[in-house]
């Protein structure tokens, strides 16, 4: 658990941040997203003193962070920051092994740590890792950023725009990847994004940020159902704020058992458990159906979803 | 392979005016080549025949020299390499032309020199005449020009280099140019040669280290304080803007004062001339390439990857070495590879005012009108300067792999 107390920083005369608590739950994915200016870089970068708060504290696992040395403190704390960062002089393997190196890991951990992640992020060890930064693709180079952040195993990971440089459809994969990682490593992330579908699509937790001030900090659902300040529901989006409700949903979620359904007719569309209610409403305009069928990795039936379930997520209390 | 490349030129000539229309099919660097080693090889002495060492001497062509067969040879390859230098524009081939060519006039003044000296008469002098520096020069062109092109490896370039130096080294220990003017008055310094050589050696490389300590921190400095910048890199300007004669000038008054007033910096070999102005004058010179190169280096240095550094708990002396300067250092090494080539060559005029090297020599053979006593000075220093140039510019190259 991470707790920020009053947490402030100010450059002469204009306040950064301003004063901002929160308290961000483990093993979850806290969004900080923000327009550029809003203070949310800052904020994290307070979080592994990067940047020293005016006044305020922050707390891990009710550790004031402030007592340590900040070098210290941030070999514990995961960081990977938009445009990766990463070494050009050094080979992706050597790259990943930088914190352990620091934190005097002997050289088969670091091997065995090296090669696991690599692994985890689809590039075979035996291919990649003599390779070096410049010979790899952006989205590669992305994800051995990420790998060289949790290297030492940290409990926490910051993230500050991290797949800002990646094209659309390498971005929706590294997102998912994230997903995965996390839920592996049940790493504590906090990220910091300026895009809200990004924020929708990973964060457990959403807080939105302003002019330095924290506007809400919340459950995506609840942001949508309930903002706390206009300038929160304009953010959001309230041309489409059902549509985005309902990509909070996935299918197995919402899916009804089989057996109390009787209007089952054999074409209806399958749709996978993973997919959300949004793609499978979409899916059920383009073909013109009323139903789908939810099926599992496997192709297993998990139930049904007709239109009229779904429309009844969409409503900020469904 | 050669067809394709004429009729390229060709259809490039085309579209140019009559004169350079005329010349095309031909390669424009052979043609400047090919005229001035043929005008320089017909027109002017191969080598000057002098009685004794100071008296101007009695010039000589190629056919008055050397045996018919041999000035038969050397017109026929000659004729070969101007050949290759006018219509061929494959590097390897005329690299080894010019190579071919080289070692054939060097040769030939060899046998020339040989032949005209009496037996074991150390008075007379023969001494390269202008049509033997035309063509080495010429020669010399294209074989650089060839090797510029072929893109070589840096390690392929400091063994061709070792390669060079070990056949230079073979072809004097055998004695083959001992009667070549320079070589005699060799033979006569050889003692105080290999000690002023040693001397101008440790000079460049003296002032280079002392500069190199100094300038790093200051180069270091000028990055993390951008105000500062400026104002340091105009003050070094200013030295560099000194001639470097005016400069000893400048220094002996000091340094004098000092070695007076302190007798142990008198015990340390510091006085108003000799080797202490010299080293102190060229480090004064060498420090503004490489506080410059570093602080452009340091600011090269990709943002992200210090940034990085920081948020993964590198302290920020860790961050300095291992990542700044590192990745600084091709283009700090750029800078010690001016400052190293240049001290070279300065230090000659150190000599002036007593600071030996083998600018010694130089100004000896100006004081004697001796032009082969200078040529003793000159062309070793020009020697060292190009060796330096290739190894650092190797290693510059070496660092600068797998960082973009």
């Amino acid at each position: 658990m991470i707790t920020l107390e009053q947490l402030t920083k100010r450059y002469g005369d204009s306040t950064v941040v301003d004063a901002v608590s929160m308290v961000i739950e483990c093993n979850s994915v806290t969004v900080i997203v923000g327009t550029s200016g809003s203070g949310k870089s800052t904020l994290l970068r307070m979080i592994n003193r990067l940047v020293e708060p005016s006044s305020g504290r922050v707390l891990i696992e009710g550790n004031d962070t402030a007592k340590e040395h900040a070098h210290l403190l941030r070999r514990r704390i995961g960081y990977a920051i938009q445009g990766h960062g990463l070494f050009p002089h050094r080979t992706v393997a050597e790259n990943i092994a930088i914190v352990p190196r620091l934190l005097g890991w002997a050289a088969p951990r670091i091997q065995a740590r090296t090669d696991e992640l690599l692994e985890v992020f689809q590039l075979d060890p035996c291919t990649y890792a003599r390779k070096f930064p410049h010979q790899l693709s952006g989205g590669q180079q992305q994800r051995v950023g990420v790998a060289r952040a949790l290297a030492a195993e940290p409990a926490v990971l910051l993230m500050d725009e991290p797949f800002g440089a990646l094209d659309p459809i390498i971005r929706a994969k590294a997102q998912d990847d994230l997903l995965d990682i996390q839920r592996r490593f049940g790493t504590t992330i906090v990220l910091v994004t300026h895009d809200m579908d990004e924020a929708f699509r990973l964060g457990d937790r959403v807080a939105v940020m302003s002019h330095g001030r924290l506007l809400q900090y919340d459950r995506p659902a609840a942001l949508l159902a309930r903002p706390a300040d206009p300038l929160v529901s304009r953010m959001v989006g309230m041309a489409d704020r059902a549509m985005r409700l309902l990509s909070l949903t996935t299918a197995a979620e919402a899916a009804v058992p089989d057996s109390t359904r009787s209007d089952r007719t054999t074409d209806d569309p399958v749709v996978s458990a993973s997919a959300s209610l949004r793609e499978v409403l979409s899916e059920l305009l383009w073909r013109g159906a009323q139903a789908a069928t939810v099926v599992d990795a496997g192709g297993a039936p998990l139930g049904r979803l007709s239109v009229a379930d779904i429309l009844a997520r969409g409503r900020p209390n469904g | 392979m050669h067809d394709e490349v004429l009729a390229l030129s060709a259809q490039a000539g085309g579209k140019l005016s009559a004169p350079a229309a005329y010349l095309r099919g031909f390669d424009r660097l052979g043609v400047v080549l090919a005229a001035c080693a043929a005008a320089g090889f017909i027109c002017l002495p191969f080598v000057v025949f002098k009685s004794n060492r100071i008296v101007p001497g009695d010039p000589r062509g190629v056919l008055e020299v050397l045996p018919m067969w041999a000035a038969l040879s050397c017109y026929v390859v000659l004729s070969c390499d101007a050949a290759v230098a006018l219509r061929i524009r494959g590097a390897r081939v005329r690299l080894v032309a010019a190579l071919i060519g080289l070692g054939v006039v060097l040769l030939a003044l060899a046998v020339a020199c040989n032949a005209l000296t009496p037996q074991g008469n150390k008075v007379v002098r023969i001494a390269p005449g202008a049509g033997f520096w035309v063509l080495l020069i010429a020669l010399g062109l294209m074989a650089t020009d060839a090797i510029t092109r072929m893109h070589l490896r840096p390690r392929t370039r400091v063994l061709s280099l070792v390669v060079f130096l070990a056949v230079a080294g073979l072809a004097f220990c055998h004695g083959w140019f001992d009667n070549v003017s320079i070589m005699r008055e060799y033979a006569v310094n050889a003692e105080r040669f290999s000690r002023e050589a040693q001397r101008h050696i440790w000079l460049a490389l003296g002032s280079l280290t002392a500069a190199v300590i100094v300038a790093l921190p200051i180069g270091i400095f000028c990055h993390r304080v951008p105000r500062l910048r400026s104002v340091i890199l105009g003050t070094l300007n200013v030295i560099q803007t000194v001639p470097s004669i005016a400069l000893f000038g400048i220094l002996m008054v000091p340094l004098g004062a000092l070695a007076a007033a302190m007798p142990l910096a008198a015990d340390l070999g510091i006085s108003g001339i000799g080797a202490a102005p010299a080293v102190v004058a060229l480090f004064l010179y060498s420090l503004l390439p490489i506080v410059a190169n570093t602080a452009t280096g340091l600011q090269r240095v990709s943002p992200a990857a210090v940034e990085a550094a920081r948020g993964m708990g590198m302290t920020s002396w860790q961050i300095l070495i291992s990542v700044e300067l590192i990745l600084a250092l091709p283009v700090i090494l750029t800078g010690i590879r001016i400052v190293l080539v240049q001290n070279i060559g300065l230090v000659t005029i150190a000599a002036l005012i007593g600071g030996g090297g083998l600018g010694v020599f130089v100004f000896q053979g100006i004081g004697q009108t001796a032009t082969d006593l200078v040529l003793l000075g000159a062309i070793p220093t020009v020697g060292l300067a190009f060796s330096a140039a290739v190894l650092l510019d190797a290693l510059v190259e070496v660092m600068d792999r797998g960082r973009r």
